[in-house]
């Protein structure tokens, strides 16, 4: 608050526009351009028809299957490992078994259960890294990030969650970015994907015919992470109370089984027996029974809370202006959410026009999966082990993709990635990445088509007097002006 | 790589070493060695630390042998079955490649080898194993490079001169015949060269990043062991674990396979120090006795055609006790192997006058028995390769051994 004000000169707007919006320069930009009209550059990217979209149409993307097809795959193969795993087992139980030298090694003989779900989510990050690596300047591939990480799933949870989480991106996030928010809440929380995350595929109303039959019960995992994380925000006012009629609202939200009883296997189904029947109050609200509409009412109405405005605007500030944004800029943000009943697109453009987001200093690290995308976009898309190379950079610097170590998410706060570990590893990134640079005869040129005038010189000057074009090209990549946003 | 040419001093007494080497030459019978299109190879591995030869070739025939060495013996059954070499001894399973090598007659062993020191200190036991002199003290050049600066002027293996693989040159092939120098790189990562002027420029311009980095990098270096005590660390710039030796082993190959590379090599492997739990078939030595088949392997595979000329030997300063030590390991002994591999080699053979291993056979009473002169072995090599006469080896390279006779027919 008290810093000397002299200290913080304005950031260059073309690194306002491909840093603190973007994703990066790529070689071919032309920086000027930028330069001359920033939020003409930014905005111009919105208008693009289904921007945001990653198509199966697309004949490069004619692999991708949607979230039931690849839910049906996972079932399947769980299946055949299942099965494999009895044959052995049962093997092992034969007392003859180990008489006959024939039965283990016919066992063993068998081929390995391909692993099904780990190449449909290699299939899923390659499209994903592809979109962001095509993106100018890659402002609506941040906003479908933040929202990701804002509506997490774990890839960690269950092979069915890796098998699904490129397709609930794709069918939950992208089609709202420029959306309504309430639509998109909507959309992830009817997901497998989520359903399935946080549990409530297990949740079932102790009233229902289900709960009386077996004993069973709620599970409030997602009805809580509903309110906590996605909508309202931690302390904004809800009660354990709210938490438990909110999680018997949800029951019978779920996903349909193997067996198809209750719908397409894999897809969501509304299953009325294990739905908690009855009226119940959220927030001082009561909702009338009536099955799956009772929670939809209740996500519409959270959807537009003031809280949840207040929670979105925040983070949305946190993550495209400071960790501790400033509140005039959040305020308005939130005004802008209630006032337009959650349009994205708005809030989006609310954001570009912004002064603070012109004014404030470039002082975020950016996250792992920028900095990736960045370097990427930098030196040149070459082909290669991709996308198992990015993958591996992402896990090592603590951002593996769709594998959060909670619901809560990646941190989005610039301590949690400065770290010593963090940093070494950037440096072993940056050193690898310059190595396979092909494209870059020149680290100074790259220097000039990537960052522009407006860089040190302090880091010119590194990179001018680099002892090898991998030396200079890795300094680049690890320069404060690279790595902040 | 780096590669550096450590320029010896060009004392005078030097340039008259050369010159004495020439007029010496001028006497040797095995002079058409260039005309018969060989062009030999000697690679010279020296095993710091005191192997164990009794648990790297096994005298599985032996009745006292599996009493005496306990756990850690060697045996034909059990779930890591040594490799058989002959009706009598076998392998550690570890070395595969030494294995097969013997069955294709391109790898040899002589067994209970040792040097004419007979004390058990491996700082002395090492300085007469790389001096090549009668005993220990104040020796400055190797017997390796002496016999490089007896071949004439002119030679094309003396004009290439001798290659040494480390950190630092190994004392067998130090002195006035020029050596070349190469080391793995120690670090495979940027590298300190890149993080310090990423340090730099953090520091002038980022003190939030360049704290963090630095504290990384101090991380890095505890974790790879360049900070720690001086135990943990290679005392001597020696090579002690398995990916090491394999790799020096490659570099070297590279070098030497070069139509001008140099035709002769030392590299020194440490860690055979195995005092506590030494293991067998397999454990730290079989470990160590990997890296050591690793090596052999990437010499056969990188000097390609020019294997066939080439012979490889690993020689250590002495041998350890015949019996397991109450640390199910072994102390400071003196018999132990002396490994030959190569092309070159006259191999599927064991060649031992064994002593046995009962309480009386053995040196005083806890070591095996001396019956082979590790320098009878090098004599050998070095006359069959490039010609060297009994005189020269017995006076310049290995002074005051003229009794030692060259082991012949090592070379076939």
């Amino acid at each position: 608050m008290a810093a000397p004000v002299s200290k913080f000169v304005s950031p260059d707007p073309t690194l306002v526009t491909l840093h603190r919006f973007g994703l990066g320069a790529k070689p071919g930009d032309e920086l000027g351009k930028i330069a001359a009209d920033p939020r003409g550059c930014l905005k111009a990217e919105l208008k693009q028809q289904d921007i945001a979209l990653i198509s199966a149409d697309e004949p490069k993307n004619a692999g991708l299957l949607d979230s039931t097809a690849a839910i049906q795959a996972s079932m399947t193969a769980a299946m055949e490992r299942k099965a494999a795993r009895d044959e052995k087992a049962a093997a092992a139980m034969q007392p003859t078994a180990a008489e006959d030298p024939a039965g283990p090694a016919g066992t063993k003989a068998k081929p390995a259960v391909p692993r099904v779900e780990a190449d449909i989510y290699r299939d899923e990050a390659q499209a994903r890294f592809d979109k962001a690596l095509a993106a100018t300047p890659g402002f609506v591939e941040r906003l479908v990030g933040f929202w990701s990480n804002h509506f997490c799933v774990s890839v960690a949870k269950a092979p069915v969650v890796r098998a699904c989480a490129g397709a609930f991106e794709r069918e939950a996030i992208r089609p709202f970015v420029l959306g309504r928010f309430a639509d998109m809440l909507l959309a992830v929380e009817h997901h497998p994907a989520m359903l399935f995350y946080l549990d409530n595929q297990q949740s079932i109303g102790p009233d229902s015919r289900a709960g009386k039959r077996r004993g069973r019960g709620l599970n409030e995992n997602l009805a809580r992470e509903i309110l906590e994380l996605h909508t309202l925000g931690v302390g904004s006012g809800y009660a354990q109370a709210d938490v438990t009629s909110f999680a018997g609202m949800l029951t019978g939200w779920t996903m349909a089984g193997r067996e198809g009883r209750l719908g397409e296997p894999g897809s969501f189904v509304f299953n009325a027996n294990a739905h908690q029947p009855g009226q119940a109050v959220l927030l001082g609200k009561t909702y009338p029974g009536g099955g799956m509409g009772q929670a939809e009412a209740a996500l519409n109405d959270i959807a537009r809370h003031p809280a949840t405005a207040q929670h979105i605007a925040t983070k949305l500030a946190r993550h495209f202006i400071a960790d501790d944004p400033p509140p005039a800029a959040v305020a308005r943000l939130a005004t802008v959410f209630t006032k337009t009943d959650g349009d994205l697109r708005s809030i989006a453009l609310t954001l570009i026009d912004m002064p603070e987001a012109w004014s404030t200093p470039l002082t975020k690290l950016r996250s792992p999966l920028d900095y990736v995308l960045a370097l990427r976009r930098a030196v040149g898309a070459t082909a290669g082990n991709e996308p198992q190379r990015s993958l591996r950079w992402l896990s090592v610097l603590g951002e593996p993709l769709w594998q959060p170590p909670g619901p809560n998410g990646f941190s989005d706060r610039t301590d949690a990635w400065a770290s010593a570990e963090g940093l070494k590893t950037r440096l072993d990134i940056a050193w690898q990445a310059a190595k396979q640079a092909d494209d870059i005869d020149d680290p100074d040129d790259a220097l000039a088509s990537l960052i522009g005038p407006s860089v040190s010189a302090e880091t010119r000057q590194a990179i001018s007097r680099a002892e090898s074009k991998q030396q200079g090209l890795a300094l680049l990549l690890m320069a404060p002006e690279f790595q902040r946003r | 790589m780096s590669l550096l040419c450590e320029t010896p001093n060009l004392s005078r007494r030097a340039v008259l070493m050369t010159g004495g080497a020439l007029f010496a030459w001028a006497y040797l019978p095995r002079f058409a060695r260039a005309a018969d299109n060989r062009d030999p190879r000697l690679i010279v591995i020296v095993l710091r630390g005191a192997l164990d030869g009794l648990s790297t070739v096994g005298p599985v025939g032996d009745p006292d042998y599996a009493g005496l060495h306990g756990d850690i013996a060697l045996s034909l059954s059990g779930a890591n079955p040594a490799l058989p070499l002959d009706g009598f001894f076998a392998v550690n399973p570890a070395m595969p490649v030494f294995a097969r090598l013997f069955k294709a007659r391109q790898a040899a062993v002589v067994h209970a080898a040792a040097t004419g020191y007979r004390d058990r200190s491996h700082f002395d036991g090492q300085d007469v194993l790389e001096s090549g002199l009668p005993g220990p003290g104040n020796a400055t050049t190797g017997w390796l490079n002496r016999a490089l600066a007896s071949l004439p002027a002119g030679d094309r293996i003396a004009k290439a001169g001798g290659l040494a693989i480390g950190p630092s040159t190994p004392l067998v092939i130090r002195g006035a015949a020029p050596v070349l120098g190469w080391a793995p790189q120690a670090l495979p990562t940027p590298g300190d060269a890149l993080a310090e002027r990423v340090l730099d420029l953090y520091n002038h311009r980022d003190p939030v990043l360049a704290a963090a980095l630095q504290k990384g990098l101090d991380a890095d270096r505890m974790a790879t062991g360049d900070a720690l005590d001086g135990k943990t660390m290679k005392l001597k710039g020696g090579l002690d674990n398995a990916a090491g030796m394999r790799q020096s082993a490659q570099g070297a190959a590279r070098l030497m396979a070069a139509d001008d590379g140099p035709r002769i090599a030392a590299l020194a492997f440490d860690g055979w120090d195995t005092h506590v739990n030494e293991g067998g078939a397999t454990g730290r030595l079989a470990n160590l006795l990997g890296g050591l088949d690793g090596a052999f392997e990437e010499f056969e595979k990188g000097l390609g055609e020019r294997w066939k000329d080439t012979a490889v030997v690993a020689i250590t300063e002495f041998g350890r006790t015949a019996r397991i030590n109450g640390t199910v390991g072994t102390d400071h002994g003196t018999g132990t192997v002396v490994l030959l591999a190569g092309g070159a080699i006259k191999g599927g053979r064991v060649i031992a006058d064994w002593p046995g291993l009962k309480p009386a056979q053995l040196y005083e009473s806890r070591d095996l028995a001396p019956t082979s002169d590790v320098r009878a072995v090098l004599k050998g090599l070095l006359a069959d390769q490039f010609g060297l006469s009994a005189a020269v080896l017995g006076d310049k390279v290995f002074p005051e051994s003229a009794a030692v006779k060259p082991m012949r027919d090592l070379v076939a």
